[in-house]
This record gives structure tokens, sequence and C-alpha cells, in this order.
């Protein structure tokens, strides 16, 4: 079964810092739902977190001086696509009863995805520059890119026939773009009131419930206190107006959806690298409130004040993540599912792309995690629901989106291999790409 | 002087290569060693060596230049026309040259200091390494050129060149100029 995390429930309201290592380091794949709310009681949890000779502030906090240390680097996809029989698909493990078929394959860098309503997949890139269409035309699946030369388009969007899509600094839109898949126009810019730099520069973005455009801007570094420009959530009317920053203390968010329950925006985070092996974790976030901060550089994971930012701050300050998704875990695109295909159990959960770890010797996620949530809104469980991007320590996949179809099957992105594949449950017609 | 001839014999190179075909690195191998030096230790201003850089760099550049997300004109040419397969047997090939020696002079001892404390606090040898030859995507750097070490720095300060994945834009933020003067001074003397 998927949820069978009763170690992980008692672990529920285990809110120190040497709880959360405790579960990352026996369970491995579970996390525990939610760290405990910071209590003003709660034992100080820095101290076990912070090398003890540096001073506040020194550059050589998190450095780390062992030979393990010495081999981890970001983890840089081939710029190749592989072939369509060789990419991850066939090698993932999926619960009983679930299928997964190629998609979509020879689409590099295959990042955030967004189906429109009548069901043309658009995918973003974020180390090479373009966007891409996949639909049907004549009873044939076509992909092509529809817009090339672009810097970092990672986010894509959709609203009423019109395609928004993110570059590093600007947002552009296309209207009709399903009318025009053949000659697209050249697209216009929404909004470019966005600071330039390369680091987390790249955007997730979506359109809310209230049909306003949520663009996030991460920090300009691995761990570094933002000016007033970063480490936020912006929100603006579909033409760029009236931006509000509506949420702050995000290191990197890569992922957000609104719960169909109660419309609060839910999004990932990823925490910062080199504290330590285990610790932080990846975030996942709600947002209660306009202007809510949630914590980075000062605070992370919710318990965790940082070694080098956190002094003359508590944790208690922030708002604490829901869950926590594992550490250096990459948590990236997530949704919501609301289809009827898969059992269920699934309904009103979500589901959340992990793109796995560099900053950690034994690789952690590379995997779809499934959040379960209670009916108030805060999490019940997490759970990895496909498994095996990750084999001998090594990525052959690495997933970066998740999108449910009209039917109630779930596409997903992979950037390693350059796909797209498609999850069904049960005896569901599948698609395959040929 | 050096670039421009070198340059200009590329060109006549490359056409006398004519368009790439399989046996790409038996056609193309002779245009790069041109500028990039008899067995891939470069000889010319701001030219990169290519001796035993990483396969998996070497492709992720000339993929680059070849689709233009790396804009160097000569670079660009080179790659037009390749395919896949030929970027995969000239990543290769590349990787399998002899790795470039480091700089004839001992180094000044106080700026191999500095460089070396530079290395430990911005991690540089995390991913490169600790001897400095790469890993992966991560390129070697160990007894680059100096100048195109330099030039490559003040690059991703500048935004001018933003690498395939973001990571050295990160790191060099906090950097100043000296310190990239420090860093290209140790790493072309790393013995």
């Amino acid at each position: 079964m998927i949820l069978r995390s009763i170690s992980a429930r008692s672990l529920l309201l285990a809110g120190t810092f040497a709880a959360a290592v405790a579960v990352v380091g026996t369970a491995g794949a579970q996390q525990p739902a939610a760290p405990a709310a910071p209590a003003p009681a709660a034992p100080a949890p820095a101290t076990a977190a912070a090398p003890p000779a540096l001073p506040p502030g020194s550059p050589l906090i998190g450095r780390p001086d062992t030979e393990a240390a010495m081999k981890l680097a970001p983890v840089i996809p081939p710029p190749i696509a592989a072939p369509a029989d060789k990419v991850a698909a066939s090698r993932l493990t999926l619960p009983k009863g679930f299928h997964i078929e190629v998609y979509a394959s020879g689409i590099p860098d295959a990042r955030e995805i967004r189906l429109s309503d009548k069901g043309t997949l658009f995918i973003g890139n974020r180390l090479q520059d373009k966007v891409w269409a996949v639909y049907e035309k004549d009873g044939k699946r076509v992909q092509k890119a529809i817009v090339t030369g672009m810097h970092r388009p990672n986010g894509v969007a959709f609203h009423n026939g019109t395609l928004y899509f993110a570059e590093l600094s600007k947002i552009w839109k296309i209207d009709n773009i399903e009318q025009n898949l053949d000659n697209p126009p050249k697209p216009t810019l929404v909004y470019d009131d966005l600071p330039t730099d390369e680091a987390h520069g790249w955007k997730f973005i979506a359109i809310g419930p209230d049909n306003k455009l949520y663009v996030p801007i991460g920090q300009p570094c691995n761990n570094c206190i933002p000016d007033d420009r970063h480490g936020q959530i912006r929100r603006m009317d579909l033409d760029g107006k009236n931006v509000e920053v509506i949420a702050r203390g995000v290191r990197n968010t890569v992922g957000f959806d609104w719960n169909p329950a109660n419309h609060d925006l839910y999004f990932t985070d990823n925490g910062r690298d080199w504290m330590s092996e285990d610790v932080p974790q990846d975030e996942l976030n709600r947002l209660t409130k306009v202007g809510q901060h949630f914590g980075s550089p000062y605070c992370y994971q919710g318990n965790i004040p940082d070694p080098q930012f956190g002094w003359g701050h508590s944790c208690s300050e922030f708002v604490p993540p829901v869950a926590l998704m594992g550490p250096h875990a990459a948590a990236l695109g997530m949704r919501f599912y609301t289809g009827t295909m898969f059992p269920a159990e699934y309904r009103g959960g979500i589901f959340v792309a992990r793109h796995g770890s560099w900053n950690r010797t034994h690789k952690f996620g590379g995997d779809i995690a499934f959040v379960k949530l209670n009916k108030d809104g805060s999490v019940k469980s997490v759970e990895p629901f496909i498994t095996g991007f990750i084999v001998d320590n090594k990525y052959i996949g690495r997933p970066v989106d998740v999108q449910p179809m009209k039917d109630g099957s779930l596409l997903i992105s992979d950037d390693y291999d350059g796909a797209v594949y498609r999850v069904t449950y049960g005896n569901a017609p599948r698609t395959a790409n040929r | 002087m050096r670039a421009p001839i070198c340059a200009l014999l590329t060109t006549v190179v490359l056409l006398a290569a004519g368009p790439a075909r399989a046996d790409a690195v038996h056609d193309r191998l002779p245009a790069c060693l041109a500028c990039h030096g008899d067995k891939g230790q470069s000889t010319t201003p701001e030219t990169p060596s290519l001796g035993a850089q990483q396969q998996a760099y070497a492709v992720t550049q000339l993929y680059m230049f070849r689709e233009k997300l790396r804009k160097a004109d000569i670079m660009n040419q080179m790659a037009e026309g390749l395919s896949d397969d030929d970027l995969r047997a000239l990543g290769e090939a590349i990787s399998k040259l002899p790795a470039p020696p480091p700089a004839a002079d001992a180094g000044d001892a106080a700026r191999i200091a500095r460089a070396q404390a530079l290395v430990g606090a911005n991690r540089c040898n995390a991913c490169h390494t600790p001897n400095f030859a790469g890993q992966d995507q991560v390129p070697r750097i160990a007894d680059q050129r100096e100048d195109y070490l330099l030039r490559t720095l003040r690059e991703y300060k500048s935004g001018a060149r933003t690498g395939y994945d973001a990571t050295m834009a990160e790191v060099v933020a906090p950097l100043k100029d000296q310190d990239f003067a420090d860093l290209a001074y140790y790493l072309a003397r790393v013995k």
C-alpha cells in the first residue's frame, strides 16, 4: 500500500533537529509529514548544525573538508535527449495497477509542463532556449519547438487560449496559440521588472484561481540575505499590472498549485546546500495570508536556524512548512490531483516531482512523491509514488514536473532524458507516442 | 596576431573538410587543433587547451556552439552541421588528448596561497575535484591557459557567458576581479 507510514506519523509532532535527522537517516524515503510549529519552549536546535569553531558570518561555514564532499557537484543533464527506447520510463517502479508509457521523447531539457483545455502540451526549457508544444494534428502526434532563442524559458502557463511563458527575467504571452501552432506569431511582453541573476533566476509560473499570474524570484545565491526584489513570490494581473509580493522568505520555488478544496497556494521550496548531508530538507509550504514569510535564509525547514544568518532570529518568526520533502531532494513541480482515473485515495492529494539531490553523498529523491492531505488542508503523509530514477547512485532520468490530464492520467517531464511520460491506472487506454 | 592567423587557417581546413560525415574526428579534429594546439595544448591567446577535457563537458559545449546557446563566431561556424554522433565522437577524442602541462614558472607563492584560500572558501574543488581535473559536466581547469581562465571568470561575472547550467554565475557573484586574477594564475600552475 501507499500509505503505510505509521512510523512517520508517530514522528509527526517531532520538531527537534535530532528527530528530523533521525527520520531521514532511518526511513530514507519517508519524511515526517510536518515539523512541529517551532514552540518557544523547544530546545534551540542550532547547536547541532553549526560548525563549532567558525564565527557567525564566516564564508567557511558549511565548507566541506572531506574527500566525500569533494565529489559533489550539481548534476547537469546531457544536452542531447535520450532515444525513445533508452528513456527511464521502462525501468521505473510504480504501485500495483499503474502503468507508464513514453508520451513524448526527443525534447531535450523538458522542464515545466502545462496542458491547454484542448490537450496541447506546452513544455519549457531551463538550460536550452525553446518552448515546445506537443499536440494532435490530423490524428497524429506532433511535437515542435514553437519558440526559440529564449533565455532559460523554464515556466509555461495557459489561460483562455493564451500561452504565457517565463524567461529568466521576462514574461511573455502568445494569444490564440493553438490556432497558430504551425506558424506562431512573435510573443508579446507581459512583464520584465525582474532581476536578471542567473542563480535561481529560472521560473515556474502559474495562473491562479483568482486569474492572476504568479511569478517567483529565488535567492540569487545558495545562502545569502536577499534584497527586497528576491526570495519571494509575486502575483499580478494577466497584463503584468498591479504587482504585489505575496510571499517572502522563499529560497527557490519551482512548483506550486492551489488546493481545490480551500484555494490556498501550496508551493515547494528548495533548502540550502552545504549545511549537512541530511538537513535542511526541502519544504512544502502553504500560504494562508498574503505577505507571509517562510524563513529563508534565517530559518530552514521550519526548525533549523541558519548557522550563518539565523543569529538574532527565531524560527518562530516565520511560517513553518506543512511538510518536509527530503534532504536536498529538489522538490520541484507539483499539482493537486482531482481526476477519477486513479484510486479514490489519490483524489485531493498532491503529486510532487522530486528532481533528486546533488549535494548529498547518497542521492535522495529522483521520484514522484504523493502528499496526502487531511480535510483541513494539513498534510497527512508524504510517500514515494513512482521511484527508480536513481540506479546505483546515478540518475537514469530526473522528474521535473507533473501535470494531470483530463482523463485523470498523469504526465511527468524528465529533463535528464528529454522526455514526457504518461501514467495510467487499470485498463485505461494508452496512447504511446510512435 | 596568432588568433587571426589561426582563424584563417581554421576556415581553410573547414572548407577542405566539407560537410560533416561519419568520421567527424578524422575530418574535423585537425581544424580544432589548428587553434587549440597540437595535441590540444593551446598556444593561442584566449583559446583554451582541450587536452583531457571531460567528455560530457566537451559535448555540451560543442552542442551549445552548434545551437548558438554559446556565442563565439568561429566556434558556432565550426559546429554547424555536426550531428549528435559527431559531437559525441569529437568529445571523446578531445577527452583522450593529453592533459596540458602546468605553466613553466614556479609561480609566486603569495598569489598561489591567496588563490588556494579562495578555492577553499568557494568550494571550487568540490565540483572541479581536488586536482581540478573536473568530472562529467564539470570541466578540467587544471593547467588551462591563464588568459582563458581569467576571461571566462570575468564573463561569468558580467553575464557575457551564462554556462549551460547557472552554477558558475552563483559561484562568482561575490568574487572580485583580483580574485579572478589570482585564481587563474594558480589554476594555470597546478602541479
